[in-house]
């Protein structure tokens, strides 16, 4: 049985897919998330269920590709049944889609779920008494404790097991020169269309002058409806029967929709009962905190602060344990790999290239990475994002883009990949490649600890308070993120990709507490995973590749200076050097690997002998020319330079275009290198 | 009533109910599809930093609607008191 679950954006409908097919795709509480169509399996009693989790969308007009997917899912992919999951805190919207998908199949079971958070807010919902109005099975859940699933999968066997297909009496009934319009048409489209598709609805689709889904329509079924000669002249008839009772043109979609508001109205006066008036009080509170005129922007700082407050502090430890541990390994596996036997050289690659990179990766990299992830993800689920993006709205409106880009960018903090598919939420191409082209200058996960380490180990060390010192230095250098995506995307909607600023609305949805203890679990586990998972497959290559170039000699000078003295000249305009620059090069599959790799070339012309720590690392970077100036372009160029490789193909996917892919490359590339020399310039004046 | 009062005349706390939508195509829908149809109460319930865009209790939800889209949606102020929830009583 083929169930598609659709619902308003937000309302859990993945957390249920997951809770009900076991599988674990990413969920967060602001729309946008399910970007790609999931399908997943669940098995009961003997009983095969495959679930597709739909796009959220508000109604079966869509206004994106997203939710044209949900569209054509409902509509001409005729599932066995329609799982409508709705937030029993705000029923009237939700029942709205519910209404709209009971006229296309009458296969529905509704869902209302979050009813915790209901019973929170002091809200009842009768579920019965809901069930007997629409006919339909309505089950309540609490997606996120798994509460109701095993009665929703015993209402859809219901569904499938019902033999009795009479159709049931239509669910809404429109004003009466609409009705009779419909009964007017309705025969004559019946017999062009296939037995299940409901042919209300496809009349009440002509009457609204619905060409986009008409056509669709015709695709699937293989019959444009539209153009047969019976059903257009039953429907000139009927236009002129709606515009005799004066509703004409656009009025036309007015009088559906407003019924079918004033049939939700209807049902929750019916079924919902609330406790007290002001049940959204502590929302309000919080968002005037956050979004008031003189709170809202400190705030935000503040809370971005303390994430990278608590990220720092938190990875010292594990860092430290971890660094000990692991590069005081080194000396056990190099005698362990001597008694096997392995021929120095091999033995040299193994220890002093692939396991110096892996140990720093490690002990460096995932610490931070650990931690920001899971408490990005506590704010994500809370519900905080989309009051950043209401924030960020009028300065990216002035930028000519998109409010949503906001949000774009918050998920580049996770993965800049990521933050490229996840601008699929922005409707208008133009915004939306606006937003793809810039994402990369938010720093990713990979980058995040390497500004973090060159911050220690160069602008505070073990100064008094340096972890505040630390937390702010970074927030700064995300400012700096921010600014440059406001004002790259200023240039590009200027120049390349000229329009104006498309309209949309942004739900602000009620803050919901989030499982803190299973985020964090669940979050941890899964970064780890994925970070070991990244070194194993690309630090411990690129490992082995540095410790080849810096042990094969041609001409007397090993390849690694080779490349790093080509790279000079042009490095050192940058206030870098060719170690450095081609560390990020090297760096292109992973960002994570940058600092390693130069730590690598370093030590292979370099004086240490032995890596504990920050400080020793320092030293080494110091004895080989690094100045203040150095650590400042060097983070400079972190901050901004080309998309790292999986960044690069993902754009190249969801643009199609090898020239938006270029330009992806080479913007924030540009950028970095115009940046670097000016610091560079400026501090020559004063040195 | 004087000039027309819109959507984006609103201040926090006020309510008001809407009387028509000007607004065309997509946005229209949208609109529409969020519950701003003729007859509905809004209420404002906040407005961010730069004054836009502002935040609209609409039939239960909180939307967030630039000045310019808001500029299109013609309302009636309502006397303060007035919950969305007497939605109904008020339109029977």
């Amino acid at each position: 049985m083929i169930i598609a679950l659709a619902g308003n954006p937000n309302v859990g409908k993945s957390t249920l897919f997951n809770g009900l097919t076991g599988m674990s795709q990413h969920t967060g509480n602001w729309p946008g998330k399910t970007v790609d169509v999931a399908r997943g399996r669940a098995v009961r009693n003997g009983r095969e269920y495959i679930f597709v989790d739909l796009p959220g969308t508000y109604s079966l007009i869509p206004h994106s590709a997203e939710e044209a997917v949900a569209r054509d899912a409902i509509c001409f992919g005729r599932p066995d049944a329609a799982a409508v999951i709705c937030d029993a805190t705000c029923l009237e919207r939700n029942l709205n889609l519910v209404l709209q998908i009971l006229e296309v199949t009458p296969k529905v079971v509704m869902c209302v779920n979050l009813m915790d958070e209901a019973k929170r807010k002091g809200i009842h919902v009768d579920i019965d008494r809901l069930s007997s109005l629409l006919g339909i099975p309505v089950i309540a859940t609490v997606a996120r404790s798994k509460k109701g699933l095993n009665m929703l999968l015993d209402a859809l066997d219901g569904l499938d097991d019902k033999t009795d297909n009479t159709q049931n009496a239509p669910i809404i009934s429109y004003p009466e020169p609409m009705e009779r319009a419909i009964a007017l048409l309705e025969p004559h489209i019946a017999t062009h269309l296939p037995e299940d598709m409901s042919a209300r609805w496809a009349a009440l689709k002509l009457l609204e002058g619905d060409d986009e889904t008409v056509l669709c329509m015709a695709e699937h079924i293989g019959c444009d409806i539209s153009l047969m000669p019976d059903v257009s002249a039953v429907l000139s008839n009927a236009w002129q029967l709606l515009s005799d009772a004066g509703i004409d043109g656009p009025a036309q979609t007015d009088v559906t929709v407003s019924a079918i508001m004033k049939k939700a109205e209807d049902l929750v006066t019916e079924t919902v009962t609330l406790d007290h008036r002001d049940r959204d009080s502590t929302d309000r509170k919080i968002d005037r905190l956050l979004t008031g005129r003189i709170t809202g922007y400190p705030i935000m700082l503040a809370l971005l602060s303390l994430i990278f407050w608590i990220t720092l502090v938190g990875a010292n430890y594990p860092s430290q344990a971890l660094s000990d541990m692991l590069f005081g390994f080194e000396g056990i596996l190099s005698d362990g790999l001597i008694l096997t036997g392995l021929p120095d050289g091999m033995r040299e690659l193994l220890v002093q290239g692939v396991y110096r990179v892996l140990a720093w990766v490690v002990a460096v990299m995932l610490p931070p990475m650990a931690i920001f992830f899971p408490l990005f993800t506590l704010l994500e689920d809370a519900g905080f994002l989309p009051r950043i993006a209401y924030n960020l709205d009028k300065p990216l409106k002035r930028c000519a883009a998109c409010g949503k880009q906001a949000l774009t960018m918050c998920m580049g903090f996770g993965c800049n990949a990521a933050g490229v598919v996840g601008c699929r939420i922005i409707d208008s191409p133009r915004e939306r490649l606006l937003a793809i082209l810039t994402n990369s200058f938010v720093p990713c996960n990979g980058r995040f600890p390497t500004l973090a380490a060159l911050i220690a180990m160069f602008c505070t060390g073990s100064a008094a308070f340096s972890s505040f010192l630390s937390a702010a230095m970074l927030t700064a250098v995300i400012l700096l993120g921010v600014l440059l995506t406001l004002v790259s995307t200023k240039l590009l909607s200027k120049t390349l990709l000229r329009g104006v600023p498309s309209s949309f609305t942004l739900e602000l949805p009620p803050y919901r507490l989030p499982r803190i203890g299973k985020v964090i679990v669940r979050s941890v586990f899964d970064r780890t995973l994925f970070v070991l998972g990244r070194a194993a497959a690309v630090a411990a290559p690129a490992g082995a590749v540095i410790w080849l170039m810096a042990n094969t000699t041609a001409g007397g000078q090993t390849l690694l200076s080779i490349c790093a003295s080509y790279l000079d000249p042009f490095a050192r305009l940058c206030g870098l050097d060719g170690v450095i620059l081609l560390a990020f090069i090297l760096g292109f599959p992973a960002n994570e690997i940058v600092i390693p790799v130069m730590i690598m070339a370093y030590m292979s012309s370099g004086t240490l002998s032995e890596l504990q720590g920050l400080t020793e690392i320092r030293a080494l970077f110091i004895s080989c020319g690094w100045t203040p100036v150095t650590a400042i372009c060097t983070m400079l160029f972190s901050l901004s330079h080309w998309p790292c490789s999986t960044t690069l193909l993902t754009v190249k996917k969801e643009t199609g275009s090898l020239k938006w892919t270029l330009l992806a490359a080479l913007l924030p590339t540009v950028c970095g290198i115009a940046m670097c020399m000016t610091v560079k310039a400026i501090s020559s004046l004063f040195i | 009533m004087g000039g027309k009062m819109t959507l984006g005349h609103m201040v926090p706390g006020e309510r008001a109910r809407v009387t028509r939508l000007s607004t065309k195509g997509g946005m229209r829908r949208r609109m529409l599809d969020m519950g701003l149809v003729p007859e509905t109460v809004v209420e404002c319930v906040g407005q961010s930093m730069m004054g836009d865009p502002k935040a609209y209790m609409i039939r239960g939800a909180v939307i967030a609607i630039r000045s310019e889209d808001a500029a299109e949606v013609t309302v009636s102020p309502l006397p303060a008191g007035t919950s969305s929830e007497m939605n109904k009583e008020a339109s029977q």
